[in-house]
């Protein structure tokens, strides 16, 4: 069970939290091509390595925010709050 | 001394204290420390069990957590286990223990006859064999298997113990109270650290309770253990606890430990849990899980006598119990010389040594010539005599070029072996830890993890007694971040063997069918193993399905090094360019009491209960799970089946007024100055013009363009709404809102509320629920032209805060009343008593779904599965075409959800009146369809209608509403079709008559 640290409530275990999918998925205007929209709901990278994920902290506080995750090992590099950019961390294990 | 083979004065059983059992019916009589195999074993018995796939006799070959062979079932009725390890389980007064995988006796098996079979039944013989005839395989093929697999039976009879699950949290977890453990546990301890120290077996010591060679601090080993353990008690910084298996690594450090509480116990509290899971959350984690001794790969190396030399001197020193009279050692490390002068000082003798490398020396080595065993150097085993114990050992010179000369026989009654110590590397390879393979031993290492672990002792290929202690202290400070530790000083012990070996031994001859096992609990051979790498697999992991070798429950301890130096050897390739297959949980089996916990029966989920459940049970209510919740499905009368019941409930509603908790439907409460913008881009509808005191349906979508939910929503105030979603996705809704809200569009002023529990619902539906509701609502207007349909009013009903909605998910005159949870019962208890007079009928949830099919509304969930737009459900009205955004407008603008050919949502109707279709049924474009055939549809909803006195249904076909008033045809699982004719979904009152009145 992963140990994920709220940004807002501190280091809780898994079972608390809620899984949100691949971060900086930007939404696009509703203006975009049908290529751009498909591309926005189903292409994701499935990358093998540090991915940017969201996170929810359901059985806490209720909030959403981002983590950085080694796909490889499961190792957070960092978590903070959406909205904020991608901090720079390397692709490193 | 009970038991020919129980040696007195030695071990560290309590002779004050005899314990029978039972074993296959028999008595036995051990002592009180006595484990299963130890106790058998005294009475000079090695038969304990039967093999996997052949059936063959066996017995114990270790002591331990890694014994292969000697699984049994224990207890009984409810309590009783399977596959227990007879090496692990203590005995106790009463306890009644069976071998298994026999018909009809241990001694005499009929499947043993699969030992004749033996070289039709190789590696992959699964795929092999059971591939055709097609036809075969449900007949023939899948019983045979089913009959044949498995270790040991199922319990039948529920389980009457209770299981526990603990968190814990600490700063150094230390795996294995063996020398390594005990000193990093206590360098930990006494520097601060929390630290819990757990160890399988029943007492701490691991590898230094057979030891009565060492000497540490001028104490023998079993002293030095007790002295230790005892100062690890008085530090109150530290946990101790024994009989718990640490059985799986999860990432961040999070290690599962299984504690067994009361099976040794003869008569435990009523009140104990039979096990418990530790979940422990440890910053650093200490593994000193030891190293396993490597059985020998020869022909005939499973037959009962034969042991791991190791085992035999646990057996001797923990439990004062001889193995045999006369024994035969083969080995290729010298640790197994220390057995032998061990047994010998005991009386056994030691017919032989068999030394498979060609110039053994060393201290041990001349200890054994001196006290007059016979070395044999260059000396392999070709095979063991033998059936249900062995007889002899045939030994044979082996040559520098690995050739194999003539053998010769030796008689005996045990075999020692010992292939060298192979560090247990599970816990660290479950933490995601490299392995490195060492050349000087021959063995993987542990190397680098992710986690924060450290391993410490024999498991990291440190084995001479100094150097473990100094090893373990070192790990435990640096766990601990602690600079001094405790040291001892170790005044005797034997130097580290060298030497060792793995895979199959030289052979003289072909050997085709040799039965030399590898693996013993999954019977895979020496042969099997070197067949697969023949017809081609050539990757660890594909050797190892193919053969299944390391497969078992005990994961390979015994056997993975050894078919790994198989392929090796076939490959001409080194082991490290093979690599090492994964160890996976759980490093001994676990029970699945334990995995469950409290989590059974009623505590398995937990039950939400709408505010008149209680009321609803006392008028003889039928009840259905919805999601967690249980819902009143319908209130039978006496003699009424549930169609008669629904009926009249129904009829009830369309005659008079029934009254209908409604709770469970989910609430949000949307506030803020920003409600209405958010309303606006979350919902498909347009909400900026809906009046304060008005309701209108709304449909969520996804951003996919298809339906998630729906829902009336009322508004409150300017910047307050009451949205209500399906019971099934109240905490979906909020969640979704919750997400846009915060990442999407941060910048609206919004409060999203859950108010499911706050707002009780009483659905009061019917032509005279007016006449039966205005006299409660303490002067609130509520006729036809002051609160007209879809329209909500604030005020109280008895002095109790009430929500008022007129709404309809019946098609008649109806209201939704919400007061608080907590008065509702109170409140329904008025509307009951005001109606009475009328007849006021309760109805359920099936007459809730027969009522809104009648009207043609749909259920999203039932109509709907993940892929409808609106549009697919007649639901494009509810649409906005001017809102410039909200979640699915772009996706309900792809071409691919606007194809005329999407399955739209018509109703069904049979041609027999009486005839109600089964809800899934496909519907296809004739009688006839050849099968298979792809459906124009399928039935969603179905029901008798007590309005329209026949049957309806609702359906999603392809382009339904353009074929209105065409056929299709429902088949049946007999061959039978059925002619059915689409239509309007609405079938009662479509022009909304009675809604509106």
């Amino acid at each position: 069970m992963l140990l994920i640290d709220c940004p807002y409530c501190g280091p809780r275990a898994e079972i608390e939290f809620a899984y949100g999918g691949e971060a900086h998925i930007a939404r696009p205007a509703a203006d975009v091509s049908e290529a751009e929209w498909s591309a926005f709901l189903y292409l994701r990278d499935n990358t093998k390595g540090v991915l940017a994920e969201r996170w929810r902290h359901s059985h806490g506080c209720g909030r959403f925010f981002n983590a950085l995750r080694d796909t490889r090992t499961d190792q957070f590099h960092a978590f903070y709050e959406i909205g904020m950019p991608r901090p720079d961390v390397r692709d490193a294990v | 001394m009970s038991g020919a083979f129980r040696l007195a004065g030695r071990g560290c059983i309590d002779t004050t204290r005899p314990v029978v059992f039972r074993f296959d019916g028999r008595m036995v009589r051990g002592y009180a420390g006595d484990t299963v195999a130890s106790a058998l074993l005294a009475e000079g018995r090695h038969l304990m069990g039967r093999s996997f796939k052949y059936h063959r006799p066996r017995g114990p070959v270790s002591a331990g957590s890694d014994e292969p062979n000697a699984l049994i079932g224990v207890g009984e009725g409810g309590r009783y286990t399977p596959n227990l390890r007879a090496t692990q389980v203590e005995i106790h007064d009463g306890m009644v223990a069976v071998s298994q995988n026999r018909a009809p006796s241990l001694r005499f098996d009929i499947g043993a006859l699969n030992t004749l079979a033996a070289p039709l039944l190789p590696a992959g013989f699964y795929y092999k064999t059971f591939m055709w005839p097609r036809r075969f395989w449900d007949k023939v093929y899948e019983p045979l298997i089913r009959r044949a697999a498995g270790l040991g039976r199922a319990p039948t009879a529920p389980d009457p113990d209770h299981y526990a699950l603990h968190y814990a949290h600490c700063d150094v977890l230390v795996v294995g109270g063996g020398p390594a453990g005990l000193a990093a546990a206590l360098a930990a301890g006494q520097v601060g650290a929390r630290v819990i120290l757990c160890d399988e077996n029943a007492e701490f010591g691991g590898s230094l309770l057979a030891d009565t060679y060492s000497l540490i601090d001028g104490l023998a080993c079993g002293e030095w253990v007790a002295r230790i353990v005892a100062e690890l008690e008085r530090l109150p910084n530290v946990q101790l606890l024994t009989r718990c298996s640490a059985f799986h690594y999860g990432p961040h450090n999070m290690v599962a430990l299984n504690q067994r509480l009361s099976d040794h116990l003869a008569t435990p509290p009523a009140d104990m849990p039979r096990e418990r899971i530790w979940q422990v959350r440890a910053c650093e984690v200490v593994l000193a899980a030891g190293a396993l001794e490597r059985a020998l790969v020869f022909e005939g190396n499973d037959r009962p006598g034969i042991m791991l030399a190791s085992a035999a001197r646990a057996y001797l020193h923990r439990y004062g119990v001889a193995c045999g009279r006369k024994a035969v050692v083969v080995t290729a490390d010298d640790a197994a010389y220390r057995v032998a002068l061990d047994l010998a000082e005991a009386g056994v003798k030691i017919a032989a040594i068999a030394d498979l490398r060609p110039t053994p020396g060393g201290p041990l080595v001349e200890a054994a010539r001196a006290r007059g065993i016979e070395v044999l150097p260059a000396t392999t085993i070709q095979r063991a005599h033998g059936h249900l114990r062995v007889t002899g050992a045939e030994l044979a010179p082996v040559g520098a070029d690995g050739t194999v000369g003539k053998g010769w026989r030796v008689s005996c009654d045990l075999v020692l072996m010992s292939g060298g110590f192979t560090p247990s590397l599970h816990l660290h390879s479950q933490a995601r830890g490299a392995l490195r393979f060492d050349d000087a031993l021959g063995v993987y290492l542990p190397g680098e993890s992710i986690e924060r672990v450290r391993s410490a002792g024999s498991c990291r290929g440190v084995f001479a007694l100094d150097d473990v202690l100094r090893d373990g202290v070192a790990a435990g400070l640096a766990a601990a971040g602690g600079e001094i530790g405790p040291a001892w000083t170790v005044m005797r012990q034997d130097a580290p063997g060298t030497g060792g070996f793995a895979g199959a031994l030289p052979r003289r001859g072909p050997g085709h069918l040799a039965l030399a096992f590898v693996d013993f609990q999954n019977d895979v051979t020496a042969k099997d193993v070197k067949l697969a790498v023949r017809e081609g697999f050539r990757s660890i992991e594909h050797v190892k399905r193919y053969t299944t070798t390391g497969m078992a429950t005990d994961q390979g301890k015994g056997s993975n090094v050894n078919a790994l130096a198989i392929v090796s050897n076939v490959l001409g390739r080194r082991p490290e360019e093979i690599g090492l297959t994964t160890y996976r949980p759980p490093y001994t089996p676990v029970t699945f009491g334990a995995f469950a916990g409290h989590a059974r029966g009623d505590q398995f989920d937990p039950l939400r209960l709408p505010p008149m459940d209680a009321w609803a049970r006392a008028q003889g209510a039928v009840f259905e799970d919805v999601g967690p919740w249980r819902r009143a499905r319908y209130f039978p009368r006496a003699g009424e089946d549930m169609a008669v019941a629904v009926a009249r409930e129904c009829r009830a509603v369309r005659a008079v007024a029934g009254i209908f908790d409604a709770s469970t439907l989910g609430k949000i409460e949307v506030a803020g100055p920003d409600a209405a913008e958010f309303m606006n881009r979350f919902y498909v509808n347009a909400w900026t013009k809906l009046g304060v005191g008005k309701c209108r349906y709304g449909l969520v979508c996804r951003d996919s363009g298809f339906v998630y939910d729906d829902g009336v929503v009322g508004r409150i105030a300017a910047d307050r709404f009451h949205v209500t979603t399906t019971t099934g996705g109240a905490a979906g809704v909020l969640n979704m809102m919750e997400d846009y809200l915060q990442t999407e569009w941060p910048d609206l002023d919004v409060w999203l509320t859950s108010i499911t529990e706050q707002w009780a619902v009483i659905a009061l539906q019917g032509p005279r629920a007016r006449d039966i509701l205005a006299p409660l609502v303490d002067g609130l207007d509520i006729s036809a032209g002051a609160m007209p349909h879809m329209t909500l009013r604030e005020g109280t009903i008895g002095g109790v805060p009430m929500r008022l909605f007129r709404v309809s998910f019946t098609g008649e005159l109806g209201y939704e009343i919400n007061v608080p949870s907590s008065q509702a019962q109170a409140v329904w208890d008025r509307v009951w008593e005001a109606g009475a007079a009328f007849g006021v009928t309760p109805y359920g949830t099936e007459a809730m779904h027969v009522l809104r099919a009648e009207k043609g509304y749909l259920i999203v969930g039932q109509e709907t599965d993940g892929t409808m737009t609106p549009g697919d459900v007649g639901c494009s009205w509810a649409v906005s075409k001017v809102k410039p955004d909200f979640i699915g407008k772009r996706a309900l603008a792809l071409p691919a959800l606007n194809a005329p050919d999407r399955l739209q949502m018509v109703g069904v109707l049979t041609e027999d009146p009486r005839l109600v279709l089964e809800e899934g049924m496909q519907l296809v474009p004739a009688a006839d369809s050849p099968v298979p055939t792809s459906a124009e549809g399928h039935v969603t909803s179905s029901y008798f209608s007590p309005a329209l006195d026949r049957s309806i249904a609702i359906a999603m076909v392809k382009g339904g509403r353009a074929r209105m008033g065409t056929s299709l045809y429902a088949p049946s699982l007999d061959g039978s079709a059925v002619k059915v004719m689409l239509v309007d979904p609405v079938f009662y009152d479509p022009e909304g008559a009675r809604l509106n009145g």
